[in-house]
This record gives C-alpha cells, sequence and structure tokens, in this order.
C-alpha cells in the first residue's frame, strides 16, 4: 500500500462574504470578492494530517482544480500540513462550468496516477451545495466510500466510518482503496502556525492540465438563472387583539 | 455639606439631604457620587410638556426607564423617572430650553457602554437618548466625508460605508451598540487608533445643542478650515458636559483590499516590544492595529467564553493587523517580517489570517477579553496610559501588591497606543479590595506621568482622579468652561470634573 493521501481542496467565496447575484443574473460576484478554502475542505486536510501525524498515512497531497487563484488554497493546505500539491488548471469557460462530474473524473485519474490510497473531499462545497463529488469519484474508480464522516479509525486494510445520518449515527467498515467525505463534526481545523506557514513556502506544487489525465470537461448541464431569494416581507405590529384578529381576516388566513 | 458651584443660586434655603449610596456604601470613595443636587424634580406639568414635544416618545414607564438607568457594567444605577427619545436637532433644542429654564438635570445618553458610570443617572436625571437620532444625512464618495445624526450605531454606519469601499476611521469591541454621538463625546480610542488617529483628527464637524436649547452648527465637512477658535475640539471628549450632540461630520479612509491578521506569541514582555518595533520597522505604512493580552487573559477566554487558544500557550500575546492596498505587496512585507520575527526568536509560536472568517475569530481572542471577565466576578476597570516599556510592570507590580485578595489580575490593551487595560476581579463587590487598589494605581500611573483614564475617560467613577493627570490650574480652566457653557450645571452633574471645584 502506497500509503498516499489525496485530498480535495476547493477555493470558494469565503463564508463571511455578503454574497451579490450578478445584474445579468448568470451568476454571482467574484471579482474582488474575498475567497477562502471550503469549511468541510479544511476539515478534510485536517483529518489526513492527523492520519499522518499517527503514521497511519505516508504522504498527504493536495489537489485544487481551478484557475491560477487556487493555488493559494493548495498552499494554505500546506500550511496545514500536506506535504505537496497538485495543480489542475482550469480556467475561462471551462471552469465556469466545472461541476462534481468533471472534478470526480480529474480525482479519478489522479487516484490512479498518484497511485493513492484513500481521497478524503469536504462533504459538500458552500457554493454550490452539490454533496456529488465524494460519491462520484467512487464510483468513477469503483471504490467504497464513507460518506458523512464524523469518526474515521483505520483498522489494517479496513477502515471504520461513524456517519452522521438523519436517524443518527451509523458504522460502517469498508476496504481500502476507499473515499471518504468529511462533515462538520469529524475534527476542528488547525489553525496554520507560522513554523508550518514558512515551510509551506518551499513545498512544491505541481502543474497538471485536465488534458494530461485524459480528462474530457464537457458539461451537460447549463445554468439558466441565477436569482436572491425572495426578499422576506416585514411584519407588522398591531396594538390590540381585535387588530390582530381583524389583520388575519385581511389577508384571508382565518 | 452642600456643594454650591459658583454663579448658581439655590432654590431655597434648605437642601433636602439625601445620601446616595455610591458603589461602595455611603459616600466616602472618591468614586462615590456626591450629594444630589437642588435640581428641581419633575412635575405632572414638565412630563405635559415632554409629551407634546416628544409624543410617543417620553417614557415614564419604570420597566422601560430601567434599563437605561443602569449602565452596561450593573454597576451604577440612577432612579430617574423620564425618558426622552427626541428624533430631531429641533426636538433636542426645545427639550434643553425647558429643562433650563426649569432647573432640571439631563444626562445624554448614546449606546449606553461606557464603562466609568458616566452614560446613566446619578440621581433623577432626565436621560435624555439619542437612540431615534440615527439617520445618515449625506456621504461624499470622493472625499470620504460621512454626515450623521449622533445617534447612529457604530456598526451600522460601518456596515454603510463598507458597501460603499470605505470604513469608519475608529472601531472598538461595543461597535455593535455604541453609538458616534456618544463615542465623540467620549473621544474614544478603540482598535484604529493606532493608523486612523483619534476623534480630535478624524471628526470634521459637529452640531451641538447647548445647555439653554442653542444650537450650536459647527457641523462643517471642511478638511480645513483654521477661521477663528476651532470649538469642536471642546466637545470632543466632554462627556457630555458642555453640550448634548446631535450631528457628527467625519472623515472616513478607504476600505483596504488587503488585510491580515496575525497572532503571535512572545515569552517575555521585553521580546513583545521588540517585536512592536520590528514591525513598526518592516510593516510601518500598512499596519493598522497592535494588541497585546496576556496569559491571564487567555486562560479566562477559554474557561468562560470556551475560546480555544489558536497557538500554543504563552505568556503573552500578540494581535496585529495591516491594511493595504495590495495583497501582494503586503503578504511580502507581512512574510518578511515574520521570518525575521521567528529567526530571531522574538516570537515563539503565531498563526495568521487572511480569510474573513478566520480574521474575525483571531480578533474575538482580543476583543471578548471585556466579556470574559464579566463572567469572572465583579471587574474593577483600569484603563492607563504609560511610557509602553512600562505597561506590564504595573500588571506584575499590581499582582504583587493584591496577592491572594483578588480572583483574577489581567493585563491587555493598545500596547501599540502605550494604553493597558488593567482588570481585578473577585467574587463580589470587595470594599477592602478596592481600597488597596486605589489609589495604589493612581499614584503608580501618576509616578511615570501617565493618565488614569487613557480613553475611557472620568464620567462619574474617576471624576475625582483627575488631578492624577492634570494640574490644578488646568483643571481650574475647565471649571471656568463648564460654568461658561453651562451655568446653571444641568448637563450631566456630578461627572468629569472633581468635586472641589468651586
Amino acid at each position: 500500500m502506497s500509503g498516499r493521501v489525496l485530498v480535495g481542496v476547493k477555493r470558494v467565496i469565503d463564508y463571511a462574504v455578503k454574497i451579490r447575484v450578478k445584474p445579468d443574473n448568470t451568476g454571482v460576484v467574484t471579482d474582488g470578492v474575498k475567497h477562502s478554502m471550503n469549511p468541510f475542505c479544511e476539515i478534510a486536510v485536517e483529518e489526513a494530517v492527523k492520519l499522518k501525524e499517527k503514521k497511519l498515512v505516508k504522504e498527504v497531497v493536495a489537489v485544487s482544480c481551478g484557475p491560477q487563484q487556487s493555488q493559494e488554497t493548495i498552499r494554505t493546505a500546506l500550511a496545514m500540513g500536506a506535504d505537496r500539491g497538485i495543480h489542475v488548471e482550469v480556467s475561462g469557460k471551462d471552469y465556469e462550468t466545472l461541476g462534481p462530474l468533471q472534478v470526480s473524473k480529474i480525482m479519478a485519474a489522479l487516484a490512479k496516477k498518484e497511485d493513492a490510497q484513500i481521497i478524503i473531499l469536504g462533504k459538500q462545497a458552500i457554493d454550490d451545495d452539490c454533496n456529488q463529488t465524494g460519491q462520484m469519484t467512487a464510483a468513477l474508480l469503483d471504490w467504497p466510500q464513507g460518506t458523512f464522516a464524523s469518526e474515521v479509525t483505520l483498522d489494517g486494510d479496513k477502515i471504520k466510518v461513524v456517519r452522521e445520518i438523519d436517524g443518527g449515527l451509523e458504522t460502517i467498515k469498508i476496504n481500502t482503496p476507499a473515499v471518504l467525505t468529511a462533515d462538520l463534526r469529524l475534527n476542528t481545523p488547525r489553525y496554520a502556525t507560522l513554523p508550518n506557514i514558512m515551510k509551506a513556502k518551499k513545498k512544491k506544487i505541481a502543474n497538471v492540465k485536465p488534458a494530461d489525465l485524459g480528462v474530457n470537461l464537457t458539461s451537460k448541464l447549463e445554468v439558466l438563472r441565477v436569482e436572491d431569494p425572495p426578499q422576506r416581507q416585514a411584519g407588522m405590529k398591531v396594538e390590540t387583539v381585535e387588530d390582530l384578529v381583524g389583520k388575519l381576516k385581511e389577508s384571508g388566513k382565518v | 455639606a452642600c456643594l454650591l458651584l459658583r454663579g448658581r443660586s439655590p432654590q431655597s434655603a434648605t437642601f433636602s439631604r439625601e445620601l446616595h449610596l455610591g458603589p461602595d456604601g455611603p459616600a466616602s470613595s472618591p468614586a462615590a457620587a456626591p450629594r444630589r443636587l437642588p435640581f428641581s424634580r419633575v412635575t405632572v406639568e414638565d412630563l405635559t410638556f415632554f409629551g407634546k414635544t416628544l409624543p410617543g416618545r417620553a417614557i415614564t414607564d419604570p420597566d422601560l426607564v430601567q434599563s437605561s438607568n443602569e449602565d452596561w457594567l450593573k454597576s451604577v444605577r440612577g432612579s430617574s423617572e423620564v425618558l426622552l427619545r427626541p428624533q430631531t436637532t429641533q426636538e433636542v433644542s426645545q427639550i434643553l430650553s425647558y429643562c433650563h429654564s426649569r432647573n432640571l438635570a439631563v444626562n445624554s445618553q448614546g449606546g449606553n457602554t461606557g464603562l466609568v458610570g458616566g452614560s446613566v443617572p446619578v440621581y433623577d436625571e432626565i436621560i435624555l437618548s439619542t437612540s431615534l437620532m440615527n439617520s445618515i444625512l449625506s456621504f461624499d464618495k470622493i472625499s470620504g466625508i460621512l454626515t450623521c445624526q449622533a445617534g447612529c450605531v457604530l456598526e451600522n454606519l460601518s456596515l454603510y460605508l463598507e458597501e460603499r469601499d470605505y470604513i469608519m476611521p475608529l472601531d472598538l469591541g461595543a461597535k455593535g451598540s455604541c453609538q458616534i454621538g456618544g463615542n465623540v463625546a467620549t473621544n474614544a480610542g478603540g482598535l484604529r487608533l493606532l493608523r486612523y488617529g483619534s476623534l480630535h483628527g478624524t471628526v470634521l464637524g459637529l452640531e451641538v445643542v447647548l445647555a439653554d436649547g442653542r444650537v450650536l452648527d459647527c457641523l462643517s465637512t471642511l478638511r480645513k478650515d483654521n477661521t477663528g477658535y476651532d470649538l469642536k475640539q471642546l466637545f470632543i471628549g466632554s462627556e457630555g458636559t458642555l453640550g448634548v450632540i446631535t450631528a457628527v461630520s467625519i472623515l472616513c479612509p478607504r476600505k483596504p483590499k488587503s488585510v491580515n491578521v496575525v497572532f503571535l506569541g512572545c515569552e517575555t514582555f521585553d521580546q513583545l516590544l521588540k517585536t512592536f518595533q520590528l514591525c513598526k520597522g518592516m510593516l510601518g505604512e500598512i499596519l493598522s492595529a497592535f494588541e497585546f493580552l496576556d496569559s491571564e487573559c487567555m486562560r479566562l477566554l477559554n474557561t468562560h467564553l470556551k475560546l480555544a487558544n489558536p497557538i500554543s500557550d504563552c505568556p503573552f500575546y500578540i494581535v496585529i493587523e495591516t491594511s493595504g492596498s495590495d495583497s501582494d505587496h503586503d503578504s511580502q512585507k507581512l512574510h518578511n517580517f515574520l521570518e525575521e520575527a521567528m529567526t530571531s526568536l522574538l516570537v515563539t509560536d503565531g498563526t495568521v489570517a487572511t480569510e474573513e472568517s478566520k480574521i474575525k475569530t483571531l480578533w474575538s481572542m482580543r476583543e471578548r477579553v471585556t466579556e470574559a471577565l464579566t463572567h469572572d466576578g465583579f471587574t474593577y476597570k483600569y484603563d492607563i496610559s504609560l511610557p509602553v516599556e512600562r505597561i506590564y510592570q504595573l500588571v506584575t507590580d499590581m499582582r504583587e501588591h493584591l496577592g491572594k485578595r483578588a480572583r483574577s489580575v489581567v493585563g491587555y490593551g493598545h500596547v501599540g497606543d502605550g494604553n493597558l487595560h488593567l482588570n481585578v476581579t473577585s467574587p463580589a463587590k470587595d470594599p477592602a479590595l478596592l481600597a488597596s487598589i486605589e489609589p495604589f494605581i493612581y499614584e503608580w500611573t501618576a509616578k511615570f506621568q501617565g493618565s488614569i483614564s487613557a480613553e475611557h475617560g472620568l464620567g462619574l467613577k474617576k471624576r475625582n482622579y483627575i488631578y492624577y493627570s492634570k494640574s490644578r490650574p488646568a483643571v481650574a480652566v475647565m471649571g471656568k468652561m463648564k460654568t461658561l457653557l453651562d451655568p446653571k450645571g444641568i448637563l450631566n452633574p456630578y461627572k468629569t470634573l472633581p468635586d472641589d471645584l468651586k
């Protein structure tokens, strides 16, 4: 077993930023807007680094698909403890239509190329909320998947995963190689400390094109329109119970 | 003994002698309130007038008035029965004109976040709240000059400006509640003073209503105007004792494109100071904040607010913020500074944040210390200016001096401005503990020509300590200004100026 973990990290608009829809309703404004690593990807990186610290895996490789700026996201992963990075360059029109299917094809190709033992991804990205990439990657590779993981334990050549599901917690045991997706309670991501931030500057980020991996990026999906959710209507205060009943009757609610 | 301010004639020959129970029992400590001065008491006719002038906004319901009678620290409480909420300068003028003629005392109140008991009545002073005066009047996108009413909440102004690519020149932990009028009246400092200077520099104009109701319109929006005495400077920091600020025009800086926050750990205060020097040298023009907290503060944050330490445990922590126009340049400068700080072993650990969410988290380690203290017991708060190299010595001396009598003794604050926030907690109010702290702390401060109140002001609690930092002739001139602008002394009585001013 290679002992290598691939972690996918996505560059998204920072969760503290107020999202604005573009005037032409084709998407949201991203120019000049603060971006950062998807919070669930941070949790994925933290889990991978923890496994390495416990000496259960040998190398953590951070992967990001996107334009030039995606390298910043990879650097953050390196500062948290990943050993090296792979930047899969996707820009322009291809980046606009880049979705879970394309990313999972890329991850699958990289997993084979890098002889990965485990792939850890965030359960979903906070910009599209798709929650599909982990599952699709596992399907393409025909690997088992432990999704919504809130606890991961390596046990020989198997992994025990405690999953957060609607009914509570489900514990499964899967073979490796496997795909895991990180849920909120899996861990608390560490702050990148100064010594590691300095070290990260020297770690390598390899540049790869999707074509080199034999991946076709065409998407069968087309975004028709992006809109703000409907404005919440202001409430109204009334002075007496009679007024309240009157207003309820007026608006046809009673 | 009764207090008579020069120029005022008593209503009658006899005064009602009321003993006001100050924070430590009968008026004994210099911080406790003096006896009630012979102002008129509110009558039914007065209430009728207020009700007519401010329909629906002259509040006498005790439940509603109660919260305005008590300060944020819950350390002082007045017994006012009237809360007035004007919406316009004209209404403020009418109220003050009336109160002046009736000899009714008035306590102007903004966000009620002050820490020296200056924002709430001592006795039955009428509370004049600016909370409903919250309109933004104008904003010039080219010059960055904002004009607004005094009741605008600081955080709301910040949000308004940020949408227009500007920021307020000041920022403090109380931003969600404090109002700009109160900020100006107390010459609030805050976390950005290091970079943008004090309100004495950034406020371009004020509209003030004087004690007799006259409106003083100094609401200029000019950057430069040397025509006569600069009256607005008198009102900035006057703590509502010379006039009621009703509108402010302020110069706002552009929103920085690139903000970085660094959280560092140092072994000794000496290393912290050297880090500060290195920081000024290598980050100088992009430095926008330099704050510190000690390990005791970290312990309180961990224990009471469950905030985890972002780095390893160190005796001292620094929060550094940079603000600039080019993220690549700033990252490079920051990287160089951090490398130097680490290799020269000035700093033992640290972390950096560029993302807004992480920046907020790192800042909360500094901004929420005040909140953490409120969970640790009764807090005695001190806000001292000292030569920067002496700052922590006061904390260690105080710890030694108090020994086991105090629960916690913590030091934190705007070390970049030479401003220490020293706080002492105890399980409950403890007059014996207070007697150990004061005047020890004020004498210590005076010995090094420091200020006994760097930014919190004097209010009720510190008015009588003014002589530790200002000379008698200077305070005498202050008294004359007060008499000139408020001969009846109806504006925020019992505060800011010492009791012995005759």
